[in-house]
């Protein structure tokens, strides 16, 4: 291939016969060009990953017509997105000089990280009960203890179980996507079950102003 | 000695070359050519986006956008549903435009004039989106009606398949939906369309990602 011209018509040399051996070879460097050109074209263009997508189901809108329940949450944590700065308190709201003479609720600052007062670290502490369940459960699984199928029963019912965290995300005006998608990102590296994008209340919102204004 | 020519054997490399492109061409798939451009936030999810879709777009500015997967004759189905509603006409050429296109965000009084342009006249288009407002709900219409055609379609195909012999699972066959939000976006503008989403009844949603590293697994 890309023979140089010298010996190209070397075919019809008589009588020897390596002469008629050369006449075999076809000048393939059209062709290389040609497949130099598709490699090219094909490295530039290519993309290789397909986007990821990550799930989330959303709660029914309740009907009109279901009658209005009071949901006690126990073991639950807010979180509250403001422009760039992340909020939560646990348990339920309790305003100032609330029925129930608890303490007025106030919120704390937690951020994006994995290092001290992250929400990693937080959940990682506030979840540990599914947390920990998990790890006996995989140690289980690779002692194969356990079947495949009861092993994602079991992490489910651990989910689902009145002693998980459940996390309710509230948004103010001023979040935005990035923030909501990495907080249910940190939410479902802490194997958190329950996640309810709720609407936010005015009295939080205040709380917010009151924290974000100086 | 020979007169030896000033070639070298370059076989090797020609082979590597092919494998190359070989490689390259059954490994790369086209990136279609969208409205806007959405920089998608990133998340642990390893989940790849499902075939059969149902795909609203919102812009770092909150401007949405709808899109669909499926055959031509269920976008043009769709197309033909919309304008009863609206009460438009669209040409032969214009349904064609319409099929080709990955999405699209524009009033639908505006899809005539937006659909006569070419592709690239139609990025520097001057639209607010769909509208999505409770007074005039245009994107609920295209969830509602996109879904209904998907579903037929799904059905048709569901159908089809069990003819064949095959044990299909009838969720495949259903469209998912999928939220491809620019990190930048207001999440409201988000929870406008999350709720259009949730007043159809349709709340399993799917955010689009690009890939992290999970802290969880190790290195």
């Amino acid at each position: 291939m890309a023979e140089i011209a010298e010996s190209g018509g070397g075919g019809h040399d008589k009588g020897k016969k390596r002469a008629k051996k050369q006449s075999t070879k076809v000048d393939m460097t059209p062709m290389v060009d040609l497949a130099f050109l598709l490699l090219t074209f094909f490295v530039l263009t290519a993309t290789f990953s397909k986007p990821k997508v990550m799930s989330l189901v959303y709660p029914a809108k309740p009907k009109i017509t279901d009658p209005k329940i009071n949901v006690e949450v126990n073991n639950a944590v807010t979180f509250l997105l403001a422009e760039d700065r992340i909020f939560y308190y646990e348990d339920a709201f309790y305003p100032e000089g609330n029925a129930k003479g608890k303490p007025a609720t106030t919120l704390k600052e937690a951020n994006f990280g994995g290092g001290e007062g992250s929400v990693r670290e937080l959940l990682s502490k506030l979840n540990r009960f599914v947390l920990e369940k998990k790890v006996t459960l995989d140690a289980d699984l690779t002692n194969k203890k356990i079947a495949d199928t009861t092993y994602t029963r079991k992490i489910r019912e651990a989910k689902s179980a009145n002693e998980a965290l459940k996390v309710l995300i509230k948004t103010d005006n001023d979040a935005t996507c990035k923030n909501f998608i990495d907080l249910i990102d940190e939410l479902k590296i802490a194997d958190i079950g329950v996640i309810a994008p709720v609407d936010i209340m005015q009295s939080e919102l205040d709380l917010i102003k009151a924290k974000t204004v100086k | 000695m020979p007169k030896s020519s000033p070639s070298i054997d370059m076989t090797p490399m020609v082979d590597l070359a092919f494998l190359l492109v070989t490689f390259f061409m059954l490994s790369s798939s086209f990136r279609s050519d969208e409205a806007a451009v959405i920089d998608t936030p990133s998340s642990i999810s390893d989940m790849i986006i499902p075939e059969n879709v149902i795909m609203v777009s919102i812009d770092k500015d909150g401007r949405k956008f709808f899109g669909m997967s499926g055959k031509d004759e269920v976008k043009t189905r769709l197309l033909g549903s919309m304008a009863k509603k609206y009460n438009l006409k669209f040409t032969n050429e214009q349904v064609k435009e319409f099929v080709k296109m990955t999405n699209f965000g524009c009033d639908m009084k505006e899809m005539p004039a937006y659909l006569n342009l070419s592709s690239a006249e139609r990025k520097n288009f001057k639209t607010t989106g769909i509208p999505a407002d409770s007074v005039n709900n245009q994107l609920k219409d295209w969830i509602w009606y996109g879904n209904l055609e998907a579903l037929s379609a799904g059905e048709e195909a569901f159908l089809e398949a069990t003819d064949k012999g095959l044990e299909p699972e009838a969720n495949d066959f259903k469209p998912k939906f999928i939220l491809k939000v620019d990190g930048k976006a207001v999440y409201v503008r988000a929870k406008q369309v999350i709720d259009v989403f949730r007043d159809l009844n349709l709340n399993n949603l799917n955010f689009v990602t690009s890939l992290e590293h999970d802290p969880r697994k190790k290195e």
